[in-house]
């Protein structure tokens, strides 16, 4: 541990990198190259003419395809199922984790046991509950089921079980009620678990493929994800056009991610070590 | 996970209910809420969980048991003939199903040990202190924030057999430059393999230095005045100080990899011929896109029982053995 890092260690850093952000920026490049070009051999790295075509195309060009729709629709997807997961996870996590009352271990224990199923297991009875609920093929298919995850829960509780009480008894001695006590004092210090919180899920929700290529149908209420996947099923791949698509998703996740990325990664670096 | 959950939730349940939970019912009940205060609190979460967690997972079962098409209005009851067809070599289920199982068995025993190797290598050189180090930490984890549907477009494309710029630096490296990465066997698993490794190997490798950082120092440095080696160092000290991490990388990897749908779905559409469609892409395309939901959800309960007794058998196989 002691030791220098030598040469070598930095040529080993500079090949990493170049491995995880060099494909990345090999087809942001490709998205402004002319159609033929993406499919010359040998490839081309730099495009030989700068082109705006690919952007044009996306979202000008092609009403079957509204990307700026599913951009849009993926946006208010993800804010609107972390805003759910904040509240409904940090109210039932102070619960677990500061009162008591009963059946607190059976519905504790309930919950847990649901971290160890397999996800796969809810997407048919999932499905006709969106359908019976008249869901299918609307926002809240996105929005709603996977707020009922027990990650969120459990992650509130651990992060509650950490606080000290005593900012909370000189509430109560104060005279707050217990809903004032959570929303004026807890919350607040809670800032940094509700951060994490809420960037995991929103980057959760932004990610999902599986379910929205199942439960969406119509083009303009697709989110991106599921959109490009469609927008590659052409008989020829316009593959400036999908990585443009491709990078539009990418983007904003990357830039949530370069301005948090302490929370994001301590929080999945808790999720092994405390849970 | 199991083994680590348990441990933080023990202390504070045996211990502060008597003393801080009696006052507050005492002395300060009226101020404090009724009794009826913490299911309120606990409501939201409980009507969602109940709706499309606890009801789910039983009707899934339900509906495993009938001839369940989502398009006929007759869903007749069948008792465990979608299990037995599983079983029976004779039905037209049991070739795609056991296609499907034995795809999803080959991506993770392909992907698994780099998966837990290759993230432990990088975070013992993360682990060490160097300049920029929070910075290449979180380069390595950026591809983890993408989608599987960036993802996999991109890798599509990169890998492409004729155009694609995986061949494109291969050859100009004077290396071979026609491998059919996504059309033929085993580069359509290596492929795939490789792709999940680019993209998950951060949160890996973020675990396991959380984990190193657990490790106390004056361990190494015993042992390098003891004169041991790099191997030694890690064979004696990294690896048992990593044990329970160790435990659970592998247990949530290797249900990671056998959820594996993305990947396959967008890069080699399943094939060569149905070579890598998966098991979740058997279940999903029976059971969300022809509707045969019985079977579908037949299949999804074989499924969920076999992962159950793999990650029984890895806790079991990894667990610490009294010497």
């Amino acid at each position: 541990m002691k030791r220098r890092n030598g040469p070598l260690f930095w040529l080993g850093m500079g090949v990493l990198s170049v491995i995880f952000i060099g494909p990345l920026l090999l087809v942001l490049l490709t998205a402004f190259k002319s159609q033929s070009e993406s499919r010359t051999v040998p490839p081309t790295y730099f495009p030989s003419e700068w082109s705006l075509r690919a952007f044009d195309v996306l979202f000008f060009q092609d009403a079957a395809s509204p990307v700026l729709r599913w951009f849009l629709n993926s946006m208010a997807a993800a804010t609107m199922h972390a805003a759910l997961v904040l509240v409904v996870c940090s109210l039932a996590g102070y619960a677990l984790a500061r009162m008591e009352f009963r059946f607190k271990k059976a519905i504790f224990g309930a919950i847990i046991l649901t971290l160890f199923v397999p996800g796969f297991i809810f997407l048919m009875p999932n499905f006709l509950l969106l359908d019976k609920l008249g869901w299918l093929d609307q926002i809240w298919a996105l929005v709603v089921p996977g707020a009922a995850g027990a990650f969120g829960v459990f992650f509130m509780r651990q992060f509650f079980m950490g606080l000290p009480k005593e900012l909370e008894e000189s509430a109560r001695l104060d005279g707050a009620g217990p809903f004032r006590t959570w929303w004026s004092i807890v919350l607040p210090n809670a800032r940094p678990a509700l951060v994490t919180l809420g960037v995991l899920s929103y980057l959760a929700n932004w990610n999902d493929f599986i379910w929205p290529i199942y439960v969406l149908f119509s083009p303009e209420r697709l989110t991106l994800p599921a959109g490009l996947s469609r927008l590659q099923g052409a008989y020829t791949i316009d593959y400036p056009v999908v990585m443009a698509g491709a990078m539009l998703a990418a983007i904003p996740v990357l830039a949530l991610y370069v301005f948090v990325q302490r929370y994001v990664i301590e929080g999945v670096a808790s999720s092994g070590v405390k849970g | 996970m199991a083994v680590t959950t348990t441990q933080p939730t023990r202390p504070p349940s045996g211990a502060t209910p008597a003393p801080g939970g009696r006052r507050s019912r005492g002395a300060t009940s009226g101020i404090h809420g009724s009794r009826w205060t913490p299911y309120l609190f606990l409501s939201p979460f409980l009507l969602l969980f109940i709706t499309f967690v606890a009801v789910p997972g039983l009707l899934g079962i339900w509906i495993s048991l009938h001839d369940w098409d989502f398009l006929l209005p007759n869903k007749p009851f069948v008792g465990g003939q979608n299990y037995a067809d599983l079983f029976d070599s004779g039905s037209p289920q049991f070739e795609p199903f056991w296609n499907g199982m034995k795809a999803t068995g080959i991506f993770v025993v392909i992907s698994v040990p780099f998966l837990v190797v290759l993230p432990l290598l990088l975070a013992i050189l993360l682990n060490r202190r160097f300049p920029g180090r929070t910075f290449f930490r979180a380069v390595f984890f950026a591809p983890f924030v993408l989608g599987v549907a960036v993802v996999g477009l991109m890798w599509r494309y990169l890998l492409d057999p004729s155009f694609g710029m995986v061949n494109g630096v291969l050859s100009a490296l004077g290396l071979p430059g026609d491998t059919a990465w996504t059309t033929e066997q085993p580069w359509a698993w290596i492929s795939l393999a490789a792709v999940t490794v680019w993209w998950t190997i951060g949160f890996n490798a973020v675990i396991y230095l959380a984990g190193l950082a657990d490790i106390p120092a004056e361990h190494y440095e015993a042992a390098e005045i003891d004169g041991a080696t790099a191997w030694q160092k890690l064979r004696y000290i990294t690896i048992p100080g990593l044990r329970p991490v160790l435990v659970f990388v592998v247990v949530t990897t290797v249900l990671a990899s056998a959820n594996m749908f993305g990947q396959s779905y967008l890069i080699t559409k399943g094939g060569p011929g149905d070579s890598t469609r998966t098991a979740i892409m058997e279940i999903t395309d029976l059971g969300l896109s022809q509707y045969r939901m019985g079977q579908a959800s037949a299949m999804s309960y074989v499924l969920a029982v076999f992962l159950a007794l793999v990650s029984l058998v890895n806790v079991w196989a990894l667990r610490e053995k009294k010497s």
